[in-house]
């Protein structure tokens, strides 16, 4: 195979980094809607028939929706080995209890309406609440123990160690990120009852989405400011070779205060991420005051949008850094697949996520339209 | 077994797998069985077959929630639980799982929803479609995942570079086109559909003794009977196959499904039953079938078939081979980019292949240079995977098989004479046979990765080599984790699915008359076997 060397491993490695990014995106925008509508479960809804017409309003999607959490476990793993070989082993228990949840989410949705006692459905509903909070929380947990450093080292022979606790994730920086996802998502979650549902679902929806949009703002903006004044960043200070080998020892790293602002600093531009994360939400609430239902949506995706770019803009090109040993961190040019590797799984992205797009719209206008309770009272047309 | 990391996380993955697969065979041919019985709803527009899609399409529902729940652990865990895996064979092996995300669950997974919800929203070509979507979209991410697996049983297109300590593809499409996936995917995939026919036969077996939904039932075992018949009958020929491929790429494998201790003269013998002993490295009481393995495994009369013990000899020298390689490794990556003597890259280029054979020496020594003969030679002997547990998978797996084209192959002859309902101690038989087909998967799969042992792929990475640095206590604890939730759940799953099928399907069509569209007066024969 020559035809890989049409695209430098350079060019691939950055497109991957920018692909790792629309995969979080795709995954925190689509499946995010089903988490949030998830905590939002026994607050909006406050009967049985209530709550039916809250989880028939994602029961249809949120099975595609969470693929994309599966394939960004995949790509990750495909484009970002060591990524996904330091992550997933060193959040062990974190990633167990995501995956508890994962796995309690699809049965409630099959099995709540499989019978009819109330102690039966209110059990499955406590379920969808917390397999909804559980993976936001964790998911802005993780993301704040990363822009902090991990602590995990590499053996000469690329044998990963890792120092820390289950305990030592749950510090006040990560878990006040963690509160910024768990809002986020509520907000986008009530954003998505709004288009949905009608009614007094959808009022309650609008209540706690305004409260959590105001709260997204505000952690978020505090979340940037302890960043900025108490959190030390990383930046490579060896000579950046961008198509060496992926070797991550290869290099040298220093931690510095300021770091994590210093791509800011050098390109202004990237202000715009940050600039999205704090309009998205509060757009988002004028949208939810005035009854607008698709713009508040897309408001909302934006902001989610906005956070996440923010995060990626701070940190490139360092993708996990490593508090006990700087050198081992993982940058976009020392931790990808091989060239080739990259270079197939683009050739392979390129031709089915349009695809995807494509039939995922199809399916979200065949179903557009709001829920509808009187049908679901009869039994017509709904699985849940 | 001490409960060190190593045993802890391959018992970890083995529960999870094996209680995946207890849901995924059933998704595979039960969405085939339902898109099926949609199509022939679509063609000729007899409700009763719409009855028969949403019925079983109900069933399928409940299984597939399950294994949606119970795969994304598997794809987890491999960073999880092995990271030095993950990291050393990333490149090849995360590819198929990115591909099969891509390619199949986006599609299985969108439509599924819409199976669901959309019988008001779509045309009937056009719901015909979805049902079709989620069946092919499952059967894909079967295709993507074996091609995964098949590389770690014979893992083609890849060499190892120095500069990154692990293994690069230089050949995808000799990954993708792996004699040793295709026959596993096709084997699988046909293992699937007989648990979904056989299903499908015992529960409309069940209808049928009890006299109830008699239409809907009948209807649904000829499909069934029909399907699971070709399917059984390509279980068995693929099955052949990759036997006949473990004969090239799997010699270890192979003699110790065979508990073959020793090589035998051309052709060798089948033994069909005994009682093989690891430690004497013997069988006992064992029964000969003469020439039959030798004619099933190389397809010739003069081929020999090496025995265990034979094998364990060559992979004695296998591991001094790739010490050669092991020190030149050193030497390339201590040198860096000052380079080292063409004499040194000579050396691992041409002993490169049995480095792996080198890591095998790791379980006793940190520097396997160091290794002493004893050593050695016990990483040699522990390249026999454990025997007793193949040989029995293996030949109830076998039995369980022919015994299914027995089962399918009647239900197809009395389906064709109407005669379905005519013996009832053969629909019993029908009802009893339906947890067996789940054991026979069960059973391929330890053949598959027990026989595997002790590589996790094969003569590259030994599987000791390639664990976490977790603590025992750690994964004990998600193991009992797992295991908590999954006997829930299992206990859950098999009680709803029992309630369901106790209710049984709601038919719109209880009179014969409504099954015809077009006024036609009913046809009672027809109506019996369609």
């Amino acid at each position: 195979m020559i035809l890989h060397e049409l695209i430098s491993y350079e060019t691939l490695r950055l497109i991957w980094w920018l692909l790792l990014g629309v995969l979080l995106i795709g995954f925190a925008v689509t499946d995010g809607f089903d988490l949030g509508t998830g905590i939002l479960l026994p607050f909006a809804g406050r009967n049985d028939l209530e709550r039916r017409v809250i989880i028939n309003s994602i029961g249809p999607v949120w099975e595609g929706n969470q693929v994309w959490l599966i394939l960004g476990g995949g790509a990750i793993f495909a484009a970002w080995p060591q990524l996904y070989a330091v992550s997933f082993s060193g959040f062990y228990l974190a990633m167990f209890v995501i995956l508890v949840a994962l796995i309690l989410r699809p049965v409630a949705f099959k099995f709540r309406s499989k019978r009819e006692e109330p102690g039966w459905r209110a059990r499955w509903d406590a379920v969808l609440f917390f397999s909804g909070l559980v993976p936001a929380l964790i998911c802005g947990v993780a993301m704040g123990n990363v822009l902090q450093g991990v602590p995990f080292r590499f053996s000469s022979e690329m044998h990963i160690f890792y120092d820390g606790s289950f305990f030592g994730l749950l510090n006040p920086f990560a878990l006040l990120c963690g509160l910024v996802s768990v809002a986020m998502l509520i907000l986008h979650g009530s954003a998505w009852l709004q288009v949905k549902t009608k009614g007094p679902i959808a009022d309650r929806a609008r209540q706690y989405g305004s409260v959590a949009a105001v709260v997204t703002v505000v952690l978020y903006a505090l979340a940037g400011l302890i960043l900025w004044k108490y959190i030390d960043g990383y930046r490579v200070t060896s000579a950046i070779v961008t198509g060496g080998p992926s070797n991550p020892l290869l290099k040298t790293v220093a931690v510095d205060s300021g770091a994590w602002f210093a791509n800011y600093a050098a390109h202004p531009w990237m202000w715009l991420a940050p600039v999205l994360g704090l309009a998205g939400p509060l757009l988002a609430l004028i949208g939810l005051r005035l009854r607008s239902e698709v713009p508040t949506l897309l408001f909302s995706a934006l902001g989610i949008t906005g956070i996440i770019l923010s995060v990626g803009a701070s940190m490139f090109p360092i993708i996990l850094p490593s508090s006990i040993d700087p050198h081992s961190s993982l940058a976009v040019w020392d931790s990808s697949s091989s060239h080739l590797t990259l270079f197939i799984m683009l050739v392979v992205s390129v031709i089915f996520i349009p695809l995807i797009v494509a039939y995922t719209s199809w399916v979200y206008k065949v179903l557009w339209g709001k829920v509808d309770a009187d049908a679901i009272r009869d039994e017509r047309g709904h699985a849940y | 077994m001490d409960l060190d990391i190593v045993a802890l996380s391959r018992l970890q993955f083995a529960i999870t797998a094996l209680y995946h697969f207890l849901f995924v065979p059933l998704t595979l041919g039960l969405s085939i069985i339902v898109a099926i019985m949609e199509t022939v709803y679509v063609m000729t527009g007899r409700v009763i077959w719409r009855d028969m899609t949403k019925f079983w399409g109900m069933l399928f529902g409940i299984n597939f929630a399950m294994g949606v729940a119970t795969g994304i652990v598997m794809e987890f865990q491999f960073g999880m639980n092995w990271s030095y895996y993950s990291h050393y064979v990333g490149d090849i092996f995360g590819a198929p799982l990115a591909i099969e995300a891509l390619m199949a669950f986006f599609l299985e997974a969108t439509f599924v929803g819409l199976f669901f919800f959309g019988w008001d929203k779509l045309s009937k070509v056009g719901h015909l479609i979805t049902a079709w979507a989620v069946a092919i979209g499952s059967n894909l991410s079967a295709l993507w995942i074996l091609i995964a697996n098949g590389w770690m049983q014979n893992p083609v297109g890849a060499a190892f570079n120095p500069q990154t300590m692990r293994m690069e593809v230089v050949d995808f499409f000799a990954v993708v086109t792996n004699p040793v996936a295709q026959a596993k995917f096709v084997h699988t995939v046909s293992a699937g559909y007989t648990v979904a026919s056989i299903f499908v036969l015992g529960v409309s077996a069940w209808y049928l003794l009890r006299g109830r939904h008699v239409q809907l039932a009948k209807r649904s075992m000829t499909v069934a009977a029909s399907f699971g018949l070709a399917s059984a009958l390509s279980v068995a020929v693929l099955g052949d196959e990759s036997g006949y491929l473990s004969t090239e790429h799997q010699k270890m494998k192979l003699a110790a499904i065979e508990a073959m201790w020793k090589t035998e003269p051309a052709p060798a013998a089948f033994t069909l039953f005994g009682f093989p002993d690891q430690k004497a490295r013997e069988t006992h009481f064992a029964v000969h079938v003469p020439a039959v393995l030798g004619l099933i495994a190389t397809r010739s009369l003069d081929t020999v078939i090496p025995g265990i013990d034979d094998l364990v000899i060559s992979a004695e020298q296998r591991i001094r081979d790739g010490l050669k390689a092991y020190d030149a490794l050193q030497q390339i990556r201590q040198a860096g980019a000052a380079g080292v003597a063409p004499e040194v890259t000579n050396t691992f280029e041409t002993n490169g292949q049995d480095l792996g054979y080198a890591l095998l020496l790791k379980r006793y020594v940190d520097d396997p240079r160091q290794a002493t003969a004893e050593q050695i030679s016990k990483a040699a002997g522990d390249t026999v995977p454990a025997v007793a547990p193949l040989y029995w998978a293996f030949r109830i797996m076998v039995g369980l098989g022919l015994f299914f084209i027995l089962l399918t192959a009647t239900f197809f002859i009395l389906s064709a004479k109407r005669k379905l309902d005519a013996y009832p101690w053969l629909l019993k038989v029908a009802v009893f046979a339906i947890p067996l087909p789940w054991i026979a998967a069960e059973c391929g799969w330890i053949v598959a990765e027990v026989g595997r042992q002790p590589w996790v792929i094969e003569g590259v990475l030994p599987t000791a080599f390639a664990v976490s640095n977790l603590g025992a206590s750690t994964v004990l604890l998600t193991i009992i984790g797992f295991v908590l939730i999954y006997t829930v759940l299992f206990v859950i799953e098999m009680k709803l699915m029992l309630k369901a099928i106790r209710k049984g399907p709601q038919e719109d069509s209880t009179s014969p008359s409504a099954t015809l569209r077009k006024g036609t007066a009913p046809d009672p024969t027809l109506a019996v076997a369609e």
